[in-house]
């Protein structure tokens, strides 16, 4: 096998490895606060994307401009469903809020099978096909906007939880309830605030990967148990993790269809996740417990 | 002074009462027992929009042979759906068919995927329940002496056969421009079994394979498959995937420009006229072997029309649903009983001919219509046309397809 094709993979598991970063940041920073996993991430993509594809459908609304509007939206959703259920129900215990988030994505596909139907739906869009040179292969487009635009997101979320007070009150809740309670922090608006952040991402997921894939009431499952792997592999609530977890979960997928061949080749990531659970539980960015 | 009437009113309410439970047995017995069909699709999970349109069809015809009368040698018998959602999932449709046959089922009908068809109609056969096999491609449903299950469609065997036929004679017909393929198919018994049966015939139209290509479902990137395709300059790019893998196959041979005589896949899962709604300029000159209405006929057309009234798309699930309800129906007019052994005799002898698909009447043999044939369709930028054989076409083959630059 010659060098071009090698090449040409690893830039097409750079770039998938981009979207797998965005879906999986919201993950990440749901556990590192909440120190739950978030179940309903897949079905609450799902809900981004059929949001995405309505906005162009009904209102013409362009998939990267209507990030304006599903990035605030899913966030106000997200803070309104923790506020009004999962923190309600969940009692102060970790492993009610599991089950609560287990429920709501039982209830959301669902309900979404019931008002989509179960058929699959694409958007096409000006630059849809639009194709660039990179390097030695050429790359839709909107895949490599979704990239940049990605990892540029989940800097600028990094930064975010860095440097501004919210963030700061982020932090301190992840390490320490008890004490940021004491110190005057809001720890439920905190919790409710992390959960919309965690959805928001998945708002921005949604508006970038529209232009290049389907959308369908099952849509969760193909990008949830990625975005698990890819949040174990980091280590859970890492942003960093996140970011190269997800670079190396998709130059594995990718190699792994490469040299196994397509159907083979997806046992790499179920490797990665088994591996990292054997030989590094906290990832390999996590703190370690 | 009160005088009692020696027909109270309590008396007359309770001579009325016991005259209804005395008579309702009568009025019970003047009704006959509805024929429950379980219909085992996959309405939720993966395969949920292929159940739900497999659901439309299957209902649609009950709905009309009950407006109709009912079952008129059982003395208008209605028939019954009963819902069963097996999620996509094999295991889930065999405890559907066992939780219906608690219910009283007189037939079944299902399942879609080959892979959920098998073992579903392996319960029902415990029990000697009819199985219909609406849409199932795989010939593993009706090679195992099951007597219990009947196809009307054809299997993935003679759906190869005959668009190797239909390849054949177009190939020819271009003057032999297709030399080579590339087959990619998706990992399950539908995909895996197609593929093997297209690349051992292949050769007998004088077209090479050079590799096959399987792939997982779901599979989120074909960057990869687009690449080797366009190393190995196939001049065919033969498909056999469902539907969400068929459009992001389709896609991104589409943006990265692979230059082939045509796209051409058998039964594919995603060939439809969703395709050519979203993604005209992927689906443009796309060709397909695969189940069809028969344009000619116009009740077909009639129920196309309904159907895209209602906001749906008549996809081939819709139609094959809908006739083989219609077939039991027919079987259980000519049975006079929904007895299941009389059932299966009257599926056997069965010569059903009113039906809305390009075959002639049905003919049994080992449960497998003998009858059946799948039509070459090709999408142009605003439809789906037949274009072969020439009996149904609707247009001529644009093969090769123009190329890109």
């Amino acid at each position: 096998m010659d060098a071009t094709i090698f090449a040409s993979a690893a830039i097409n598991g750079l770039l998938l490895g981009g979207i797998y970063t965005l879906v999986a940041s919201g993950l990440t920073l749901i556990y590192g606060v909440l120190h739950i996993i978030n179940f309903a991430h897949g079905s609450m993509l799902m809900l981004a994307m059929f949001g995405v594809y309505y906005l162009l459908t009904k209102l013409g609304i362009d998939p990267y401009l209507s990030m304006l509007i599903m990035v605030p939206g899913m966030f106000l959703l997200g803070y309104v469903i923790y506020k009004g259920l999962i923190g309600r129900l969940s009692s102060g215990k970790d492993e009610n809020i599991l089950l609560v988030t287990l429920g709501l994505s039982i209830l959301i596909e669902n309900l979404a099978l019931m008002f989509f139907k179960g058929d699959s739906r694409t958007i096409s869009v000006s630059y849809s096909d639009r194709m660039i040179e990179l390097g030695p292969t050429l790359v839709p487009l909107p895949k490599l906007i979704a990239f940049v635009v990605s990892l540029a997101l989940c800097a600028a979320l990094g930064l975010y939880i860095q440097r501004t007070d919210i963030g700061r009150a982020i932090r301190a809740v992840a390490k320490e309830r008890v004490g940021a309670r004491l110190v005057g922090i809001d720890v439920e608006h905190i919790f409710a605030i992390s959960y919309g952040i965690g959805l928001a991402t998945l708002g921005a997921a949604a508006c970038l990967l529209m232009p290049m894939f389907y959308v369908s009431p099952t849509i969760g499952h193909v990008f949830v148990l990625v975005a698990f792997t890819v949040v174990v592999l980091g280590g859970m609530g890492s942003f960093l993790g996140a970011i190269v977890g997800g670079l190396i979960v998709g130059l594995t997928e990718s190699f792994g269809g490469l040299l196994l061949g397509e159907s083979l080749g997806q046992i790499g990531i179920s490797l990665i996740f088994i591996l990292i659970l054997l030989l590094r539980p906290s990832g390999l960015f996590g703190a370690k417990q | 002074m009160t005088t009692t009437s020696p027909l109270s009113r309590r008396l007359i309410l309770q001579a009325g009462a016991a005259t209804a439970v005395l008579g309702a047995p009568g009025l019970l017995l003047a009704q006959p027992k509805p024929i429950k069909i379980g219909l085992v699709h996959p309405v939720s999970g993966g395969l949920a929009y292929s159940g739900g349109q497999s659901r439309m069809g299957a209902q649609m015809a009950i709905d009309e042979i009950n407006a109709a009368g009912g079952i008129k040698s059982m003395g208008g018998a209605k028939l019954e759906a009963l819902l069963g959602d097996s999620q996509s999932r094999p295991e889930v449709g065999v405890s559907e068919v066992e939780r219906m046959q608690q219910e009283g089922v007189s037939a079944y009908l299902g399942c879609f995927a080959s892979g959920i068809a098998l073992p579903a109609t392996q319960a029902a056969a415990k029990y000697n329940t009819p199985f219909l096999i609406d849409v199932g491609a795989s010939d593993l449903i009706v090679t195992r002496g099951l007597k219990n299950v009947f196809r009307f469609k054809p299997g993935f065997g003679a759906c190869v056969d005959d668009a190797i036929v239909a390849l054949g004679e177009i190939n020819k017909a271009a003057g032999g421009v297709a030399k080579t393929a590339v087959l990619v198919h998706e990992e399950s018994e539908f995909g895996t079994g197609t593929a093997k049966l297209l690349a051992g015939k292949l050769p007998g139209i004088n077209i090479q394979p050079l590799e096959t290509i399987k792939h997982a479902n779901p599979t989120r990137d074909f960057s990869n498959v687009a690449l080797r395709i366009k190393g190995l300059k196939p001049d065919l790019v033969i498909m056999s995937n469902y539907q969400n893998e068929y459009v992001l196959l389709a896609r991104t041979l589409h943006q990265q420009k692979v230059d082939v005589a045509a796209m051409f896949s058998v039964l594919g899962g995603g060939f439809n006229f969703k395709l050519v709604q979203e993604q005209p300029d992927v689906a443009l000159n796309m060709m397909d072997f695969n189940h069809w209405y028969n344009p000619r006929n116009p009740k077909a057309v009639d129920m196309r029309k309904r159907v895209e009234a209602k906001g749906g798309l008549f996809t081939f699930e819709v139609y094959l649903s809908y006739t083989s309800i219609m077939l039991y129906a027919d079987a259980l007019q000519r049975a006079g009983s929904a007895d299941k052994e009389k059932a299966i005799a009257a599926l056997e002898s069965s010569t059903f001919s009113d039906h809305i698909l390009p075959y002639g009447p049905t003919k049994f043999v080992n449960g497998q219509n003998q009858g059946g044939k799948g039509a070459l369709l090709q999408a142009s930028r605003t439809d789906i046309n037949v274009v072969w054989p020439d009996q149904f076409a609707a247009a001529k083959p644009v093969f090769p397809r123009p190329k890109f630059s």
